[in-house]
Parts: C-alpha cells; structure tokens; sequence
C-alpha cells in the first residue's frame, strides 16, 4: 500500500513556509506530517497532508512548484526495538531507504513511520508479507 | 539592386550627408575639424572609415537638439531613447525620415510574410520609445490592419488577439514567452489563436528562444534589429530563411570593428556594429557605435535579397560580462539552459567577486519536469548544466535552481545580469 505525499521546492528564503502553511490553511487542509531536507541553497518539504490531490492543485496554483509521489506508511506499536526490527527487514531483503520520517499517536501508542524506498512496490509487497499494517490515504486521512 | 549601383547610391548619399552634417551642426563640423577631415575627403563609400565615430555619450552630451540637421520648422515627429542609464538620445524626423522608416519597417513586416491582408497586434509600447510607431508605420505602409494595443495588460492581450484575429504579432521577445505564461495559466490554447508570425526585437535573444517562442506561440518568430540612435526599428530584419537579417543599406550603412581598436575587421568576424544614417535629414548620424556585437555576411542569401546579413546579436559590448578574464555574453549561457528540457527561459546572472576572484552564478527558475522529489536528483541536474556552461564559456559557473516566477518578469527588456562587483 503506498499513500500520496506532497513535495514542495524551496529556496532558502524567509516567509516561504510560511506561505505554503497559509495556502494549505485556507483551503482546509491539515498536515499530518512534515520533514524538511535542506541543502545550501534550496529545501524540500515533504509532507502528509489530509487531502493531497487538493494540495496539490492549491500549491501549484499559487505558484510553488510542488509534485505528488509514493510513501509507505507503517503502522507500528510505539516501543522500544520496533524501529530495529523495521530497519532489519529492509536489510536482510537488499531495501534500501531514500528517507524516512514518523510521528506518534499519544492516544493509540502507536507510531506512524513514513519510508521512501528506491523500489516502493517490492518494499510494500514485503512488509505486507511480513504482517505489519501499511496504512491506505483513507486511513491516514481519518487518523 | 545590383552591388555596383547599390555603391554608386551610397557614395553619392555619404557624400550629400557629410557636406550636409559640415554645414549645418557644429558638434559634427568640430568633430570632423578635430580629425582633420574635410567634406571633400570623402567621396566613395569607402572614405568611411576616414570619419570619426559618434558615441552614445556624446549624442547625450548634445541632448536635446545638438544633432538637428533640419530646421525645426521641418520636424514631423520628435522620439527619444528611454533614458534610463542618463539623459536620453532624441531622434527628430522629417516627413521624408517616417517615410524612410515607414519603408523600412514596411520592409521588415513584408519579410516575415505580413501583407495587406493581415492584422498586425503591435504590443510594442506606443509613446516616445520608437517600436511602437515604428511598426505602426509599417503595417500601414504594406496596407495592413494594425491594432495599437501597446504594451501591457497581457490578458487584455489575449483577450484581443483572439475577438480581432490577430495574424502577425509585434513586441519584445520575453514579452511574448510572458504571454505564452499568462495563456496557460488562463487555459488559452495558442494554437487556436490566429497568429502566424511574429516579429521580434529591441532585446538579445537565441535561436533556442525562437523554437521555444515558435513552439509554444505556433508561429514563426523572425529576428528584427533597430535603435533608436539610428531610427528605430527597422535597420534590419530577417527574411523567410530565418538566417541572419538583412541590413537596409541603402539607408543604414554597416560596418563591423573592433571595439578595443576602432580598426575595421573581415568580414564574418564578430566585432562592434556602427551605423551610418547616409539618408537621414533629422538627426542623422555619422559612424555610430552601437555596441552591438555581430558579424557580417555577404553570401548570398537563397531568398534572393542581396543586402548584406548581420548574424543576430551575439551579446553587447556593455552586457558583455569579463569574468576572471574570460569574455561571457548572456546568449552562450541561454543557449545552454535552453537545451535542457524543464528549464524556462527566465533566468539571471549574479557576477560577484569573493577573495579578488570574480564568481558567477546562474539562477535559473525549476519547472515541475524538472523538480524531482529527491535531492541527489536536482543536484545531478545542476551539476549537468554546470558541466555544460564549463564547456560553453570556459569558466566555472554556479548553477542555483530557484522557485517558479522569482525572477522578475519584463513586458519591456529583461534585465538578467547582477553585477555586483566593485571593481
């Protein structure tokens, strides 16, 4: 199962997440989650957003250069040596992570990972074998 | 026109123009006296090079009225430069000076294939500056339909464009890109609107900007070369080839020198362009430095004109960047950005200079065909045009992508070099 997420170009410029936060706001849109990759020059902001396509066509429209790809969201209980085990299984299969980001659920304890995979399928087809829970868009928008 | 009487013409309207410019303004009369020539030095055409050249400087130092050969009682129409680096150029005409243009610029819509049938959307400013009047003239010298929408506006543009049908299209050319923006942000489809060329001028550009232009506008994009100083537009033009624009010299004589010397150069070698108004009567000019920098070519062209070709701009003298000794013009690097697919044609060049080493980088604005969700891969990119610009100019230059529409958009000329070297 791979959900949508949005990615965002940044330059290294002040007031531009600002600006990316005020059209999402406007429109309605909630982020789940969010990590910045930055280099000396420019960022990217990838985020899980409650409606992505909308995003999407919001962002693009006010001028952002934004582009919609693949993520697997993982849900895992929020314990000690999970992540280990995760990381574990993605080596012993030859799965190499582009980048990965997470965030907690205080109510539930459990944890949501976000992985980039080089190969996204293959990854997705081997921890759905494996039995953990990979969460679908509508999952994550109902979260 | 054959050759020999093409000469015998010039010769005779060099020489009426020297002994005219003698008599009647004392800043050229000093300047010949300070070289030590008389009227009668000149006879042929070739006695050019025996003049003195006219800077723009100078023809400001004259400002307004310094360069007037007529009486101002026989001045039709007054046009000036923009003025924005100084005190601007004025260009005074004689009735017989707006036919002349009317002429020429009738000419320059002719050999983009205008006739008496088409409707010409002039989006050249009207006003002083020359371009707008300048095709004004022009269109209706062929009997075309001319709409003076001027500059600005661009929906309103495109709005227009499509009720009236425009067929022949007339501005800047990063105007026209700016168009072909705001059309797709509007959902308007280029290829239903009827315009089937485009004349194009007042700004440098490159043979991939005309098949970015020719694509995304579904027309033909024709060169077209003019200044103030000398008319307007109208000084030369290309024809259907699209190969170099021929010079109209039985009004405005070329000659091709180089900048550092003032020593004439061969034909084909790239030096300063100067321009000699051998038919004016209002302010004509004498061997004026353009700072233009093309070569000639006087190969035949197979459109069967034999007025003599100009290469389109290959750069200015003044917008030429010296960068760690290295000679840059903007051209090489735009001919470069345009090869790579996803890269839009805006982009700046930052001159700056760290540790008594001058450093160059290239903002360029990223697309969505080009922005990848992984960092690795648009510095590969970067560094693939980096690669590129090293091949092209010599010099190392920084390639840094930036957000869409963060370079400053023009409806006039586009300004893309920030020097910020205190020399």
């Amino acid at each position: 199962m791979i959900i949508k997420q949005i990615s965002v170009f940044l330059e290294n410029r002040a007031g531009r997440l600002a600006k990316v936060a005020e059209e999402l706001a406007n429109s309605g849109i909630n982020i789940r989650a969010l990590t910045i990759a930055d280099t000396s020059d420019f960022g990217i902001l990838r985020m899980i957003v409650s409606n992505p396509d909308l995003a999407y066509q919001v962002l693009k429209k006010a001028g952002f250069t934004v582009r919609e790809s693949g993520i697997l969201a993982i849900e895992i209980a929020d314990r000690q040596g999970l992540f280990l085990e995760l990381m574990q299984l993605c080596d012993a299969n030859g799965l190499n992570v582009e980048y990965t980001y997470s965030f907690v659920e205080q109510d539930s304890k459990k944890a949501i990972l976000f992985l980039r995979f080089e190969d996204n399928d293959k990854a997705s087809s081997i921890f759905h074998g494996k039995g953990y829970t990979l969460l679908t868009d509508e999952e994550m928008r109902r979260i | 026109m054959s050759r020999p009487e093409l000469t015998v013409l010039q010769s005779r309207n060099l020489r009426a123009l020297v002994e005219r410019v003698y008599a009647r303004v004392p800043f050229y009369r000093r300047k010949f006296e300070e070289a030590g020539i008389q009227p009668s030095a000149i006879t042929d055409i070739r006695d050019i090079i025996k003049l003195p050249f006219t800077t723009k400087d100078e023809m400001r130092g004259v400002y307004p009225y310094g360069l007037l050969a007529s009486d101002m009682t026989d001045i039709v129409e007054i046009h000036t430069s923009s003025g924005t680096t100084g005190k601007p150029v004025v260009d005074a005409y004689t009735q017989k000076d707006i036919d002349i243009w009317s002429e020429t610029m009738g000419r320059t819509l002719s050999m983009a294939g205008a006739t008496a049938e088409d409707m010409v959307h002039n989006a050249y400013g009207y006003g002083l500056f020359t371009g707008g009047l300048g095709v004004h003239y022009g269109a209706r010298r062929i009997g075309a339909t001319v709409i003076p929408i001027s500059g600005g506006n661009t929906r309103r543009q495109l709005t227009v464009m499509q009720d009236f049908g425009s067929t022949i299209l007339a501005c800047t050319p990063s105007y026209s890109l700016y168009m072909a923006e705001v059309a797709r942000e509007e959902k308007i489809d280029f290829s239903r609107i009827k315009l089937r060329a485009g004349t194009f001028g007042a700004e440098p550009w490159s043979d991939q900007m005309r098949l970015e232009i020719e694509e995304k506008l579904h027309l033909k994009a024709y060169d077209i070369y003019g200044l103030t100083e000398i008319i307007g537009p109208g000084v030369s033009a290309e024809c259907e080839c699209q190969n170099r624009l021929h010079v109209f010299e039985d009004h405005f004589f070329p000659e091709i020198i180089n900048p550092a010397t003032g020593e004439p150069v061969a034909d084909g070698e790239a030096g300063e362009l100067v321009i000699t108004t051998i038919t004016k009567e209002g302010t004509p000019v004498i061997r004026y430095r353009t700072r233009d920098i093309t070569f000639l070519d006087r190969s035949g062209c197979p459109c069967g004109r034999t007025a003599v070709r100009m290469n389109r701009l290959l750069g200015r003298t003044d917008d030429m960047l010296i960068i760690r000794g290295v000679n840059v013009f903007p051209s090489q690097i735009e001919e470069v950005l345009l090869r790579h697919d996803g890269i839009e044609p805006h982009y700046e060049l930052h001159v700056e200079r760290k540790d008594n080493l001058d450093s160059l980088e290239v903002h360029v604005e990223v697309s969505e065909t080009l922005f990848s969700d992984e960092i690795k891969t648009i510095e590969k990119t970067e560094r693939a045009i980096e690669k590129e610009l090293r091949e092209a100019l010599l010099i190392h230059a920084l390639v840094k992508l930036v957000e869409p529409k963060s370079i400053a958009r023009s409806e006039g000329k586009a300004k893309r070099i920030i020097d910020k070297r205190k020399l």
